[in-house]
């Protein structure tokens, strides 16, 4: 048994201590937002933060994980209460698909911490490891530059419709 | 998972509501009877063949409503313009109605959901049995008001007469009311007063995928549930020939090694004790492989050398016009992959006689008549229920990922599998895009138009989708295996391998011929687009090269050989959009042009391209891009426009740099490394779409719209920059300096 | 007119540092050691006035690019990938060969120069003789002295006709207006003349004198290895004045806070090297007993994917004759990593730290039946735990190995936010037990704090993706 902390939450968690921190998320915790996309460090899909970074957790065993903190896509906000990065994704439609999303925003969160104005080389240089297959590219980089600006400001406008374009 | 989910279902399935009986019988009737003689009207898309109003929408005596369709939700987002069609029809609030999906205990039969059709086919049934529900509401209403029906109005989920008395739906149902065969006509809303139509309506499914709801079906958690995964042969038609499972059997938490014939498979309680187990079991089996591949460098001749059904499908002669100059030219295509990024997945279990699996298909009936053939069930003992899965575009691993579940919750009684495949898997068995080959010519008169034009096309079918078992690897693979059922063309006018082989434009002289090719040296079917894509890559391409042969503008030219209007509204917009000028580009880039109505019948597209070659590694950047699009009336503009740019990024990614990589005897592209796409690094600064909204004429499927268009359009900016025309998808950085340095 | 910052630092090659001796914390004692030889060397270049003079070559008119032969532009490219030019003189992302690179140095920092054919501000006023003498005497058209991280010691050898074929190449490039920055190197070293000295000790200008007794092949091998694809720049180690110790050719040198290994007789490789296994090597970047190119030499196999079989054959020959026949026990040792390497997989002992690091972040793809170059190389064959320096292990896991858009190339993903030092050193210390025959190293924890603060300077300055075309199997399919 060792102690995971997840969202803010401690879990006691019976995983050998070589099983990926994915497969812990989804099997034992039951959280959905990481997703197996490789499992070989390939494609992103399964990134969440740890300790302020992000992490391909596919390919990050417990072992790593004795007293940090792990972050999920479901420990920044909810349907109701969204995050800004959350928030952001919404208002821009930036999701297909929608399976590789998760990871992308956990990976932008993590940028957004340590920078909160990313230029948008520096956006896409944080995302280069991720891939997405609908092409929901161009929409995303917007949702990123749009939760920087949503990070700034103390303003929680709602997520309103979007007017067409 | 998936609470919520099976919630909703189960409330669907206890009903409670005024119809359930009309329900159900209207479910026997979609089911399990031939469609309907045809009217002599033909009722508007899929009423056609599932007429029955309740069919498609259900009104409980409490007033909830519910839409069904037989399509599957695959991130297109149509589920959210279905709710905005019922909710404009029938004078509904948007957030009171709820959206059912593919579902063969539940939803009429709708085939697939493929070839960008769902909105002709699936949105167009629901529009007019939308309109027709709420005719029925208001002839109720006034009869029971006894008013006229036209002194009566609906909003807001009720009927409300000129004094301000109120009936809501809920009241007004009765048992069978709308258990009635749909008319060929109905009196839909005028364009001019929508509300909900039209508008870039928020998708409904997106907050659940951004806040980690459970949102497909590899989030799915039945209680009790064990995961499995499933050891695949290492080559097309390995013989498993010994496999010594004692050891993994014994490993933690392992439940059964399952094997039929060539079929292995491992089940664990947890996913990672399966994965493990899986390893160790890969390691225990020995295969016999043999050496089946065609040669990957030489797909033109493997694929023109190849016996082939010929098919002249276009025969046009005008001796009046005579021909001055020629060119001829040869494009081919590579096999492509779908490429998920999530694995495909499936949920299955066996219980009371009766198998239900929980599957991303693309068509659940078609999907379970195959099941239960391999399964030897009587298909009414299956059943098959869609959960939006990650994005497949096309045939992918899907339904054979149902099948593996299957098969495996058959040994299990009782017991719910959840079985995903390992991303080496599918890259390596899904069905790919075929390869494919053209060859054209043509000639340009004194005028400098096109006098003659010769096509010829080589592919395989495009598509091996389920009907029989035979589609099914798991079904392929077991000791009493079924056969890969016969290759077919698919026929026109949507056609596959000459799906677009026939030119929009005005041409005196024409002959297009397709050859279609029944073996199958690589395991195929559709993938987005079918042959559009590479057919349009070809022909638009070519318009280029003929452009430049008569010294004009590649825009011009394209007006030059084409009347229909729509499709100059398209050119002239994009062109506009773009900034297009005769001859004007920056150093080192090009701009590159191309058009094309989809399956020439369904939206129209024009994609024009700004794109940067470095001379001296010969790396292309697409710079940008600007599409216009008609896709008739447009119920969603956002989710259009996220559409049309998905099929350009995703279109540029194939164009650019996807091939299907083998030996002779495995497929050795099995992963992102073996078979990059598209990057960050390399994403255009802009794309922009812009729509041409035609209220009031037919919703026309815009989801492979672009992705031919968007090829041809990159590949004569690759010429315009270099001066080289590159001919052999993928357009790689290797090619395009060669091409320089030659 | 141009002005002089404009005109100085023609062409830099990047110094291969030592690491002990990175600009940005170079220790007290060093300065002062640095600025007494310095005055050292002063006295020197002035005795030698006329040592240190160098006319201006006049200016030309920039050559119309049709000017130039097809066929001498071509083998010009060819030169241009052997030496390796875009590394430096191409910035990440930036416009070919207009320079800007900056290259630490011991001394400070020096910026590559832009050797387009711009007038203004790259050669485009260049005519071949000041070419030819800026890579035959390392200096400027003007008559300054360049300094020698770019490697004018090599270029020194390399033949006229050659020089002839490079400067067309480099006159037919895109000239691009890209003005030069200006060198951050302190008083005295900033001192031209200074560079007059350091020529005086260090630079041999001969032209390379074939060895009769060898083959034609290994003769165009060692004018090739020797001069213009100046592999000894990297892989020798450099005195206390920043030039190759020719008495240590080959025995290891620093690079970008990379190792260079040593390609002599004191290589670490676990199986010995022959030239069969270099030619695929340098041809594929990878070899099935040795791994995949990584680190600054993944540019250089890079740009030998596009050269001639010939000459990648000949360097291998010269390279494989400098390397030595390995000594039997030598031999039995590679066969030893072989075998361990084919043996079936212990992933399963997880009684350390280190151990479970390894089954849960690195067994997945590095003991996998796969075949390299996407399988992951098994580390029983990786020279990196091998080494007598666990630095480039710390850097590989620290960065992994990024993809290159579009192209076909081994991914491997950074550990850098999943691990701490003291992890990583668990698992750097598990590998070179298990996977090595080699002492344990010491101090691994300090050297992955170091090579963690340099990442992020290396992947600020690196050429990448971008610029790194890596396709090592596919290199004439699609």
């Amino acid at each position: 048994m060792m102690t995971l902390k997840v969202n803010g939450r401690e879990h006691q968690v019976g995983a050998d201590p070589d099983t990926p921190l994915l497969y812990v998320l989804r099997d034992d915790l039951k959280l959905n937002a990481a997703k197996f996309g490789c499992g070989l460090g390939q494609c992103g899909s399964c990134a969440v933060i740890v300790d302020g970074k992000a992490v391909l957790s596919c390919i990050t065993p417990m072992v790593l994980l004795e007293g940090k903190q792990v972050t999920t896509l479901e420990g920044l906000g909810s349907v109701s209460e969204p995050a800004p990065i959350q928030r952001a994704f919404i208002e821009e439609q930036a999701a297909q698909c929608g399976y590789c999303i998760p990871g992308m925003m956990m990976r932008a969160q993590a940028l957004l911490l340590k920078n909160s104005k990313p230029t948008d080389a520096e956006i896409r240089a944080a995302l280069e490891q991720h891939l997405c297959r609908c092409g929901t590219h161009m929409r995303i980089l917007r949702a990123v530059r749009r939760a920087a600006r949503l990070m700034e400001t103390t303003d929680a406008s709602s997520t309103a419709n979007r007017s067409a374009q | 998972m998936n609470a919520p989910l099976i919630l909703n279902r189960r409330r669907v399935l206890a009903g409670g509501g005024a119809l359930i009986v009309s329900f159900s019988l209207t479910n026997a009737f979609a089911q399990d009877q031939a469609p309907a003689a045809t009217p002599p009207l033909r009722r508007p898309g899929s009423l056609a063949t599932t007429p029955y109003l309740d069919s498609w929408i259900r009104i409980d005596a409490d007033g909830s409503i519910t839409v069904f369709t037989g399509k599957a939700e695959l991130g297109q987002g149509f589920r959210t313009a279905f709710q905005q069609i019922t909710a404009e029809e029938l004078d509904l609030p948007f957030e009171s109605l709820e959206v059912i999906t593919a579902d063969t205990k539940l939803t009429a039969n709708e085939g697939y959901t493929a070839g960008s059709r769902s909105m002709q086919d699936s949105g167009a049934a629901i529009q007019n049995a939308a309109a027709q529900v709420r005719e029925l509401l208001v002839a109720e209403a006034a009869k029971r008001l006894d008013l006229p029906a036209e002194n009566l109005r609906t909003e807001n989920g009720a009927v409300i007469s000129p004094d301000g008395r109120r009936l809501s739906y809920g009241e007004l149902v009765a048992a069978d009311m709308l258990h009635v065969q749909a008319q060929p006509k109905s009196r839909l809303k005028d364009p001019a007063t929508l509300k909900v139509m039209g508008q870039s309506v928020p998708r409904v499914d997106i907050p659940a995928k951004v806040t980690g709801g459970a949102a497909y079906v590899q989030d799915m958690r039945l209680p009790g549930m064990v995961h499995a995964r499933v050891v695949r042969p290492p080559s097309y038609g390995a013989q498993l020939t010994e496999c010594d499972s004692s050891a993994v059997e014994k490993l933690p938490g392992v439940v059964k090694v399952v094997r039929d014939g060539n079929f292995l498979a491992v089940v664990a309680e947890k996913e990672f004790q399966a994965i493990k187990a899986m390893n160790a079991l890969s390691l225990a089996a020995k295969w016999k492989e043999s050496a089946s591949l065609p040669k990957q460098d030489d797909l033109l001749n493997v694929l023109t050398h190849l016996p082939s059904q010929d098919f002249t499908i276009l025969e046009r002669g005008d001796p009046s016009v005579l021909s001055s100059k020629s060119i001829e030219a040869i494009y081919t295509r590579p096999y492509q992959l779908h490429g998920s990024i999530g694995p495909s997945c499936a949920v299955a279990q066996f219980a009371d006689e009766t198998m239900t699996v929980w599957t991303h298909t693309q068509g659940v009936y078609p999907d379970r008549q195959a099941i239960a053939e391999m399964l030897r069930m009587p298909p009414a003992n299956v059943r098959l229920i869609h959960v939006e899965g990650s994005g497949c575009y096309g045939h992918n691993g899907a339904d054979d990922a149902a099948a593996d579940a299957a098969l495996i919750a058959r040994a299990l009684p009782g017991r719910a599998v959840r079985v995903q495949w390992m991303r080496e898997q599918e890259h390596a068995w899904e069905p790919f895009g075929p390869a494919m080959v053209t060859k054209l010519n043509a000639s340009l008169d004194s005028n400098g138009k096109i006098a003659a034009w010769h096509f010829e096309v080589f592919s395989n079918t495009h598509s091996m989708r389920p009907g029989g078992a035979g589609a099914l690897l798991a079904a392929q693979h077991m000791t009493q295996s079924f056969a890969v059922p016969e290759p077919k063309p698919l026929p026109l006018p949507e056609g596959g391998g000459d799906r677009n082989a026939i030119p929009i434009h005005t041409l005196p002289s024409a002959r297009v011929v397709h050859h279609f090719i029944p073996a199958m040296p690589l395991r195929i079917s559709a993938l987005r687009a079918l042959g559009a894509y590479h057919n349009v890559f070809s022909i638009e391409s070519f318009m280029d090269e003929l452009a430049g042969l008569a010294g004009a503008d590649p825009v011009e030219f394209r007006l030059k050989h084409l009347d229909d209007v729509r499709g100059r509204e398209v050119i002239e917009k994009a062109a506009q959009g773009f900034g297009w000028k005769r001859n004007v580009r920056p150093a080192d880039r090009g701009h590159g042009f191309a058009f094309a109505r989809y399956k020439n019948l369904a939206a129209y597209c024009a994609v024009a391209s700004e794109l940067e070659v470095n001379r001296e590694t010969g790396r292309p950047r697409l710079v940008r891009a600007v599409a216009a699009v008609d896709a008739g009336q447009v119920v969603n503009p956002d989710g259009l426009i996220n559409q049309i740019e998905g099929a350009i990024l995703q279109s540029m990614s194939w164009t650019l740099y996807e091939s299907v990589t083998f030996d002779d005897t495995r497929i050795t592209s099995v992963d992102w490394q073996t078979y990059p796409i598209l990057r960050f690094d390399a994403v255009p600064e802009s794309v922009e779409v812009h729509i041409i909204n035609r209220p009031g004429q037919p919703f026309l499927g815009s989801g492979e719209t672009a992705q031919g268009p968007a090829a041809a359009s990159i590949a004569n900016a690759i010429a315009n920059a270099t001066g080289k025309r590159l001919r052999d998808l993928p357009l790689t950085r290797k090619r395009i300096k060669q091409a320089i340095d030659a | 007119m141009p002005s002089r910052a404009n005109e100085v630092g023609i062409s830099v090659f990047k110094a291969r540092s030592n690491n002990k001796f990175k600009s940005m914390n170079m220790t007290r004692s060093s300065r002062l050691i640095a600025s007494g030889i310095a005055v050292v060397l002063i006295a020197g270049a002035a005795m030698a006035f006329a040592i240190v003079w160098r006319p201006v070559i006049p200016a030309i008119d920039p050559p119309a690019p049709h000017a130039f032969d097809p066929a001498l532009i071509k083998r010009g490219r060819d030169l241009a990938a052997i030496g390796n030019c875009n590394e430096c003189h191409t910035v990440r992302g930036g416009k070919n060969f207009a320079g800007g690179l900056p290259v630490p140095t011991p001394f400070g920092t020096i910026y590559s120069s832009n050797i387009t054919p711009d007038a203004e501000t790259g050669i485009g006023q260049w005519s071949e003789a000041a070419f030819r003498r800026a890579m035959r005497d390392g200096v400027n058209r003007k008559g300054e002295h360049l300094y020698p991280t770019f490697p004018y010691d090599h270029f020194t050898h390399v033949s006229d006709e050659d020089d002839r074929a490079l400067y067309a190449f480099l006159m037919t490039r895109q000239p691009v207006h890209a003005p030069s920055r200006e060198n951050q190197i302190s008083f005295p070293l900033n001192q031209r003349p200074v560079i007059a000295g350091w020529k005086l000790l260090f630079l041999r200008r001969d032209s390379y004198q074939p060895d009769a007794t060898k083959s034609a092949e290994w003769n165009r091998g060692a004018y090739l290895v020797e001069g213009l694809a100046h592999c000894g720049a990297c892989h020798t180690p450099r005195n206390v004045l920043g030039a190759e110790r020719k008495s240590a050719q080959f025995a290891g040198g620093d690079v970008d806070n990379w190792l260079a290994y040593a390609l002599n007789d004191r290589s670490h490789a676990p199986v010995p090297w022959d030239a069969d296994a270099l030619y695929m090597y340098l041809r594929s970047g990878w070899h099935p007993a040795h791994g995949t190119a990584r680190g600054p030499m993944a540019q250089v196999v890079s740009n030998l994917s596009s050269v001639s079989d010939s000459d990648v054959r000949a360097i291998a020959v010269y390279m494989a004759d400098i390397s030595g026949a390995p000594t039997p026990e030598r031999k039995q040792e590679g066969e030893a990593a072989l075998a361990q390497a084919r043996s079936p997989s212990q992933a399963s002992q997880t009684d350390t730290v280190g151990a479970t690091i390894y089954v849960g972040a690195c067994a997945s793809c590095h003991e996998t039946s796969r075949p390299l170059p996407y399988g992951g190389v098994n580390l029983a064959l990786s020279t990196a735990v091998s080494s007598p320096d666990p630095r480039n292990l710390a850097n590989v896991v620290l960065s992994g190995v990024s993809a290159v858009e579009g192209e076909r190339s081994p991914i491997m993903p950074g550990f850098a936010d999943s691990m701490d030092d003291a992890q990583m050193a668990a698992l750097l210390n598990y590998l070179r037990a298990r996977f090595s025959k080699q002492p344990a190293w010491i101090g691994v924890e300090k050297t992955v704090a170091e090579a963690r603060r340099a990442v992020t300077i290396y992947h600020e300055t690196s050429a990448g993706p971008r610029n790194a075309p890596a396709d090592p199997t596919q290199r004439d399919k699609p």
